[in-house]
């Protein structure tokens, strides 16, 4: 029989579910780190990558073709009340002195005044943000359990009639456009039923039942947009466990399938699921901005395209640097959260 | 299976042979819909502009096989043109992408050292800002003309192109063959060229339906925001976003052209699928 020893070896592994082959391989020249080095390694470089966003959200949008002035007095303006103006922003500061001040004001809270209609955006973000908060959050309460559910039924039996028919749903899912999805719930549930509302702006009278009824449309239409791509990665990372020789040792010693799954290969599948939903909720980003936009719901997505629409550059900053730090911070955290799961991820080349 | 020396010319008598009917369909599908794009002016029964009618979102009647939308326009001449607009674009995206990010990735994995790790490190850093916010920056900074939307959508796409052609290019640099051309005394750019290139194909040419439905749903996501390709001209997502009404009134006028894209984009995918299994062999493993 090929390969007895290492059989052997996975017979240990099977009970503990843990990887306890050596660290140290002959072939490669590795050193194992510490968890703690790993992780403070990680959330530097996340350090690292959030200053790298934020430097090109400034230059992005502080590189215009004419400046804030020109955009503030639009039509009006004479050469006196440019140089008023930029002197009152301080644009005649050298472009890195701007930058600091900037970034420093973004970290204390103070994101300015728009542009549009002279509003503090600080209270307008703290408004919209609870609201994208709500719609995101209930969409995640959804859409992980229940691909999590359908991923662990493709992977049951794979190549099976459960498999095929979620597998080719879930990728003809994924070529919809977000927005596509939605309007045709929208025609079926708000034109042609009437059962909800077709527009999800909210009132300050509302109440929970009110909330429900509003919700339901843009939070169905945005688990499509994010469904698919979750069914199908935890459908991978849980076949990628099942075809680990750990789980072969265990088919061979006649585990029965369903202990096989639930007690073997799901809690060695967990930190791979993990990582699959932390980096599909960074995934929501994009579906929020145009689900928001297309039930007129007043979150921070439909904020920003409006103050793109506008040219209001300092909403626009705002706006993108809050998504840009959800985005990072979510792939951070999936990288991390793989890092603590699987043993052989902190052992580096 | 030992992996071998691929030619141009065997890669793709392989290819047709192996063709099963659902794939044959889908690519039929995105046949039919290039060539109604290059034959647009021909087969529209209307100019895409003519307003023919006072009425907005009148039912399909016979004058009008789609109906009218929503300032009196002919649907399906409008249909036809989008189609038209939206797959030229979403062409060019992705041929520029493409050459840019190959060409790139597989330099950087032919010359390897500290080229190919500060270029690595810095596409990593770009790939960690969420596309969409990039492009709705530059929109808000340039305005949105299809020159911007063409350069902001290719360079967005590079930075994943060239993730995928260095992985591939960095697999084929080790294989024996490649080792034997530098041997031989062969240059950098010829090994790229001969060695690397027909080797890396397959993979690339399904990368290449990926990103060309991303380019697509891309495209159309920006139109349906406002932030897209700006009337007179129209395509796609500008046809969903200005009828959207149309569903008040009783009418799917609005589902006309979103449903074209899921046709082009699911015929894709479909055809990436199948392109992919056959490579799977072929495909290094931190894809």
């Amino acid at each position: 029989m090929p390969g007895q020893e290492s059989l052997a070896l996975h017979a240990i592994c099977d009970h503990s579910c843990i990887d306890i082959r050596p660290c140290i391989a002959p072939d490669t020249k590795g050193i194992t780190l510490s968890l703690l080095e790993i992780l403070v390694k990680r959330l530097l470089l996340g350090l690292a990558t959030l200053l790298f966003v934020s430097v090109l959200v400034f230059l992005g949008t502080e590189i215009l073709p004419g400046d804030v002035a020109n955009a503030i007095l639009g039509q009006g303006a004479t050469p006196e009340l440019i140089a008023q103006i930029r002197e009152r922003l301080g644009l005649n500061e050298p472009l890195h002195v701007r930058y600091l001040v900037w970034l420093s004001n973004f970290v204390t809270g103070d994101f300015g005044s728009s542009l549009a209609n002279g509003a503090d955006i600080g209270t307008e973000i703290n408004r919209r943000a609870s609201n994208t908060i709500i719609l995101a959050g209930c969409t995640a309460l959804l859409a992980v359990p229940l691909s999590i559910l359908l991923g662990l039924a493709c992977a049951i039996k794979p190549g099976g009639l459960i498999d095929r028919v979620i597998t080719s749903l879930s990728l003809a899912l994924i070529s919809l456009p977000d927005f596509l999805v939605a309007v045709v719930l929208v025609t079926i549930f708000a034109i042609k039923l009437r059962w909800l509302p077709a527009i999800a702006s909210i009132r300050p009278s509302y109440e929970f039942f009110d909330w429900v009824r509003i919700l339901i449309l843009p939070v169905a239409g945005l688990t499509f947009t994010i469904l698919a791509h979750m069914v199908r990665m935890t459908r991978s990372a849980v076949l990628n466990v099942l075809t680990s020789p750990a789980i072969e040792m265990a088919i061979l010693k006649g585990v029965p399938r369903r202990r096989l799954l639930l007690r073997h290969a799901l809690p060695n599948a967990f930190g791979p699921i993990i990582n699959v939903v932390a980096l599909n909720l960074a995934y929501l980003i994009s579906g929020v901005v145009v689900i928001e936009t297309l039930f007129n719901f007043p979150g921070l997505g439909r904020y920003m395209v409006e103050a793109v629409t506008n040219r209001d550059v300092p909403v626009v900053q705002t706006c993108a640097m809050i998504f840009c730090c959800v985005y990072v911070v979510l792939n951070m955290t999936a990288d991390i959260l793989s890092i603590m799961a699987n043993p052989r991820v902190r052992y580096q080349k | 299976m030992t992996p071998q020396e691929r030619t141009w010319r065997s890669q793709f008598g392989d290819a047709l042979s192996d063709l099963t009917p659902g794939v044959a369909l889908c690519l039929l599908i995105l046949i039919t819909f290039f060539l109604i794009a290059c034959f647009a002016p021909w087969i529209a029964p209307y100019d895409e502009g003519a307003i023919l009618t006072n009425d907005s979102f009148l039912s399909p009647n016979k004058e009008m096989r789609l109906g009218s939308d929503y300032l009196g326009r002919d649907v399906l001449s409008r249909l036809i043109f989008g189609v038209r607009v939206t797959l030229f674009l979403a062409l060019i995206i992705t041929f520029l992408s493409f050459f840019s990010g190959v060409s790139l990735g597989f330099l950087a994995a032919a010359f390897g050292g500290r080229v190919d790790s500060w270029m690595s490190r810095l596409n990593d850093a770009m790939l960690s800002f969420p596309a969409l916010m990039l492009a709705l920056i530059v929109i808000n900074s340039l305005g949105s003309s299809f020159a911007v939307l063409v350069l902001t959508i290719a360079f967005i796409d590079m930075t994943r192109v060239y993730r995928v052609a260095r992985a591939l290019a960095v697999n084929i640099m080790v294989m024996d063959y490649v080792e034997a051309a530098i041997v031989r005394g062969e240059g950098k750019i010829w090994i790229v060229w001969h060695e690397v290139l027909p080797n890396a194909l397959t993979p690339l040419a399904a990368e290449f339906g990926i990103r060309f439905t991303y380019a697509i749903l891309f495209i159309s996501a920006l139109s349906f925001l406002g932030l897209g390709v700006q009337p007179p001209q129209s395509d796609l997502g500008v046809m969903v976003k200005e009828n959207m009404q149309a569903i008040l009134y009783g009418e799917y006028t609005t589902l006309y052209p979103a449903i074209c894209i899921a046709f082009i984009a699911i015929s894709m995918n479909v055809f990436v699928d199948w392109l992919l299994q056959r490579s799977s062999a072929q495909l290094p493993d931190e894809l």
